[in-house]
């Protein structure tokens, strides 16, 4: 299980506490307002910021001293998922070898893989020569081939349109919340939440609280979400 | 054909190969840069020696006369170097102040025009400044006249060149107390002053300049190498201030022997008879078959001028400060 | 607890180049220092040496810039057949040895030249080139070409979308995007030009018609040379080095964004490309200035041509190899130090260009000759000098594409673990191949024109090309020493392209 354990995070003047846990197997949504700190913390979890006191644990192990490529964790950013330079199936090798000497047994894998994405024969082009949706679905084969048992999603389908998008989520769904993986993803769309999540960590005025079920939340607000959503409506 | 050495690893093979051959002993002649190089006498001097001497001859080249100088200050008595070769009367004060050098002890008539009687500093060759000009254009006949002229020349900077430092001589030596004035008239005829000997004969030849500070045997290299009688060297009335380039045996040499040969060497005709078409200067001792043909048709001054290496040493600072004073204003 | 978070690259290769641009640069001053008698002090002419180097640096440096940006604007805005030529070619005169570039200026400007043939001829009075003008003639020759090309890179850099929006929003594209740029480059140009004009000498000296155009750096050739006074030659590069952290504290005080980019193929399409007629006749005046002297260059060469030398051949190859070396390690060390990024780089990228060339040489010798024979290493030496010379040139054109591939894909990398040499073999590498290349081609350029260290250290084995060409000019052949010149150019201006044209194939 995920842990944040009296974590305290700082980048300049901007101050976030979290003392939660990630339900194992479950997706739980980082929902808040611009700015309040939903991607430090998820930059918390994968190790690029430094907490200034308290720890993140795994299992009820520290992580402190894991690099983030050493941490069970995969990231999907909000973007630059892909390397413009590398071939798709070089893009999903890097989770399997970050040296990209790939066997031609891996190569098989990544072949799989990026079929149960939707993405059969996509092998050999490069990214630029993918649309959008098929470029989240490359990088989302690259988490699923990698198969950590925590996935971080910083917002990484924001870009597409609200169509794609929830295909996108369902994906994620079907694909990497089937396999009992941990899920943490940021959004700002109530919406993108409802339709995945099984909690909510709703992340305000410098506190990420602890979760609560998605259907419980929405059903009965409290006055820092109702506020954003307020504000997220008008 | 010479091996270059590339990388450390190919410079350590020769090492290694160098030191197998280390009976045939060497010797080794630092020198002004333009002395080794193809054109210059350095392969004949080379060639010429060792058939006589079983030796191996290497010369070190480096910069001009004055990088020479501190080429050797810069090594101190650590230095390899046997020999050095191509300092001027206007080094040899602060060279014989550094103590690395020894007696050369070599008794031979020379055929300067001055009396040679320094122990340590033997001339292998001499030459005369002047100014070069075109043959057919009107030619001042002294520094005053040249002064008074509207005719532009271009100089060297005696802080970066021995023929630079050659003129300030030349101008204390004629006019002594006077020469800052000299200068000041002067400095309306001066088209620019250039780094050295190079920049400055290639702009007059491009036609910058209606002549340049040069020697009196350089007309000679138009007119054998080229079959060019255009250029001239002008004769002053004052006379004319001389370049006397000379050799001198390092105390610290571990070929003492054969570096007392190549100075004896350097005095006969095989060395000399090379000298005047490759350096372009007059040999220090003429060789029996004379001068070269077309030497003869050169400019020779009526007085020869020549401050003696203490003086040049003792007035240089000064003589320095009146040349940027009057060139400054 | 404050673990850093982020190592994507180890510490040592860019701590390595730091250390070798300390060694040869503050090292080999210390050398020098190190061996001094300290009995003097600055005369009343170094004082002179140096206002007068600082004035003909700002003026020099000043002109440069101000020049040099409507040419880039043109550049920028227009696109015509053989653009891409025009601008390798304009970088020519930087690439060249100085003593070349002079005969090439006299052969237009001098005397004899052809603007005082056109003058006479039309009944006017001729004009001197000799002086302070001419020093400044000369320096802006020489730098304007580094102008243009680092200002228009400022330019190229701008995104598009940018011009979009100016365009839609109906705003001035000067104001809104073309000063902004100008605020963030010009002075950093400025900068490393008022630097190379600080340590000019031959240029001041053969153009500044007398003692008047004495620069810091003759000064400290006749401390070097003919007073052997290493402590007077200590003292006046620790004053070029103060000079130039004084100019690059003001500069950095007045511009902190460096915005450089890296393309310069791309013509970016613009919405305010009114008045080409203006743009042409910058380009064409810049065109005519630079590419005049360098076609008398060429055209003085051409009769040697063809009867040099074997020896030249052989120098040539040499020169050839070293300028490939100290290009590679040139590269390897604006990397390393890209990669490494921070303040302290930057500092290093500017330090070399303060460096007197001489105090280099002699404090570089000072330090192998009680291991080596200087001459067994004088090819090895003038690789790592020249490296390291060249190194500010390629720093400033790889370190913004480096930060910008660290931004854009450093947490990705490093959620991957594809760190250390895999993230710059795979990642770093092919996405900054263009600046890589370019910094290559200008690194080699500038090594095979240098007639600094090789002078005080090779023997007869290791002539380069360019102390061949003095050799040959120093023994009377001055037609040879023409066509040596334009071997020189040719063969500066060939690997400059190759290797630039390498960093843009097919990426």
């Amino acid at each position: 299980m995920l842990e944040c354990k009296a974590l305290e995070l700082r980048q300049g003047d901007f101050v976030l506490s979290a003392d939660l846990q990630f339900a194992p197997g479950k997706v739980t949504a980082l929902i808040g307002p611009s700015g309040a700190g939903k991607s430090t913390l998820l930059g918390a979890l994968a190790g690029f910021l430094a907490p200034v006191s308290g720890a993140v644990l795994w299992d009820s192990r520290d992580l402190a001293y894991d690099a983030p490529g050493d941490r069970p964790m995969s990231v999907l950013f909000q973007d630059n998922n892909l390397f413009p330079h590398l071939t798709i199936a070089q893009n999903v090798g890097l989770a399997l070898r970050p040296n990209l000497r790939l066997s031609a047994a891996d190569k098989d894998r990544i072949s799989d893989v990026l079929a149960q994405v939707g993405l059969a024969g996509f092998d050999h082009r490069k990214p630029a020569a993918l649309s959008g949706g098929q470029q989240s679905r490359a990088a989302l084969a690259r988490v699923l081939i990698a198969d950590r048992p925590i996935v971080l999603l910083d917002e990484p389908f924001a870009a597409l349109g609200p169509g794609l998008k929830d295909d996108m989520l369902d994906l994620v769904q079907t694909q990497l919340a089937a396999g009992r993986r941990t899920l943490i993803m940021v959004t700002h769309d109530p919406a993108d939440a409802k339709r995945i999540a099984d909690q909510v960590v709703l992340v305000a005025d410098g506190v990420a609280a602890a979760p609560v079920g998605t259907d419980a939340l929405f059903a009965d607000p409290p006055a820092a979400l109702v506020s954003y959503l307020g504000v997220g409506m008008g | 054909m010479k091996t270059p050495t590339y990388l450390p690893a190919v410079a350590g093979l020769a090492l290694c190969a160098t030191g197998a051959l280390a009976e045939t002993p060497v010797l080794q002649v630092m020198t002004y840069d333009s002395f080794v190089s193809e054109w210059g006498p350095g392969p004949s001097v080379e060639a010429a020696f060792e058939e006589t001497c079983a030796c191996d001859l290497q010369f070190v080249g480096t910069g001009d006369g004055a990088a020479l100088l501190a080429r050797l200050q810069l090594e101190g008595p650590r230095t390899d170097a046997d020999i050095v070769l191509g300092l001027d009367t206007n080094l040899t004060a602060a060279a014989r102040e550094t103590g690395l050098f020894a007696p050369h002890g070599v008794e031979v008539d020379l055929s300067l025009p001055i009396a040679w009687t320094d122990p340590e500093f033997l001339p292998f060759d001499w030459g005369y400044f002047a100014f070069v000009g075109n043959e057919g254009d009107a030619a001042p006949t002294s520094l005053r006249a040249l002064a008074e002229s509207d005719v532009q020349v271009v100089i060297q900077d005696p802080r970066s060149s021995t023929p630079g430092l050659g003129l300030l001589m030349w101008v204390k030596a004629a006019y002594g107390d006077e020469a800052d004035a000299v200068w000041a008239d002067l400095a309306d005829n001066i088209v620019t002053v250039t780094p050295g000997w190079s920049e400055a004969y290639g702009m007059f030849l491009d036609g910058e300049a209606d002549a340049v500070l040069s020697y009196t045997t350089s007309p000679a290299y138009h007119l054998i190498a080229e079959d060019d009688a255009s250029k001239v060297a002008w004769r002053f009335d004052e006379g004319h201030y001389m370049q006397v380039e000379v050799a001198g045996k390092l105390a610290a040499t571990d070929q003492p022997e054969l570096a007392d040969q190549f100075l004896a060497f350097m005095v006969s005709d095989a060395f000399q008879s090379i000298i005047p078409t490759t350096n372009w200067m007059y040999p220090a001792v003429t060789p029996a078959e004379g001068l070269p043909e077309g030497f003869e048709t050169l400019m020779t001054p009526e007085k020869s001028l020549l401050l003696s290496p203490e003086d040049a040493a003792a007035k240089r600072d000064a003589a320095l400060d009146e040349w940027r004073a009057a060139l400054s204003q | 607890m404050a673990r850093s978070p982020v190592a994507i690259t180890p510490f040592w290769p860019g701590a390595a180049a730091a250390a070798l641009v300390l060694l040869l640069t503050i090292g080999t001053l210390a050398a020098v220092a190190w061996r001094a008698k300290w009995d003097a002090g600055l005369s009343v002419a170094d004082w002179a040496a140096i206002r007068f180097t600082i004035v003909q640096a700002l003026v020099s440096a000043g002109l440069s810039v101000v020049l040099a940006i409507p040419v880039a604007r043109a550049l920028a805005r227009r696109r015509f057949a053989g653009r891409q030529m025009l601008i390798t070619l304009l970088g020519a005169p930087f690439l060249l040895p100085v003593i070349v570039a002079v005969l090439g200026l006299l052969a237009v400007f001098g005397r004899g030249g052809m603007v005082n043939n056109a003058l006479t001829g039309l009944g006017f009075e001729p004009i001197s080139i000799f002086g302070f003008h001419g020093v400044v003639l000369a320096h802006v020759f020489f730098n304007l070409p580094l102008a243009i090309r680092l200002i228009l890179q400022g330019w190229l850099a701008i995104p598009a979308e940018r011009f979009r929006l100016a365009a839609t929003l109906n705003a001035s594209v000067w104001r809104m995007l073309e000063w902004p740029m100008l605020r963030a480059v010009a002075p950093s140009t400025f900068l490393v030009i008022f630097l190379i004009c600080l340590t000019s000498f031959a240029v001041a000296l053969t153009l500044g018609g007398g003692p008047r155009a004495t620069t810091v750096e003759l000064a400290i050739y006749q401390a070097l040379r003919f007073d052997f006074d290493l402590g007077r030659a200590a003292l006046l590069a620790c004053v070029q080095f103060a000079l130039c952290v004084m100019a690059a504290a003001v500069v950095w005080r007045i511009s902190l964004v460096d915005g450089m980019g890296a393309g310069l193929d791309r013509v970016v399409q613009r919405w305010d490309t009114d008045r080409p007629v203006l743009d042409y006749i910058f380009i064409a005046a810049a065109t005519v200035f630079l590419l005049l002297p360098l076609s008398m260059v060429v055209l003085r060469g051409l009769p040697g041509l063809f009867d040099l030398p074997t020896s030249i051949w052989a120098a040539a190859l040499r020169s050839v190899i070293v300028a490939i070396g100290s290009a590679m390690l040139c590269v390897a060390m604006a990397l390393a130090l890209a990669l490494r990024g921070g303040a302290l780089v930057s500092v290093i990228g500017v330090l070399p260009l303060a460096a007197s060339g001489l105090v280099v040489g002699t404090g570089a010798f000072l330090i192998v000759f009680p291991f080596v024979r200087p001459s067994d290493v004088a090819l090895i030496v003038t690789m790592l000098v020249n490296a390291t010379l060249a190194l500010p040139f390629a720093l400033r054109a790889v370190a913004p594409a480096v930060a910008a591939v660290q931004s854009d894909f450093g947490r990705l990398a490093i959620s991957l673990n594809l760190t250390g040499w895999s993230w710059v073999r795979i990642v770093v590498l092919p996405r900054v191949r263009r600046p890589l290349g370019f910094a290559a081609g200008l690194a080699a350029a500038l090594s095979m024109g240098d007639l600094g260290v090789i002078t005080l250290f090779a023997g007869q084995a290791q002539e380069t090309l360019p102390l061949a060409m003095y050799r040959l000019m120093g023994a009377y052949r001055m037609a040879d020493a023409a066509g040596a010149a334009l071997v020189l150019l040719a063969l500066s201006l060939a690997l400059f392209w190759i290797c630039d044209r390498g960093g843009r194939a097919d990426a």
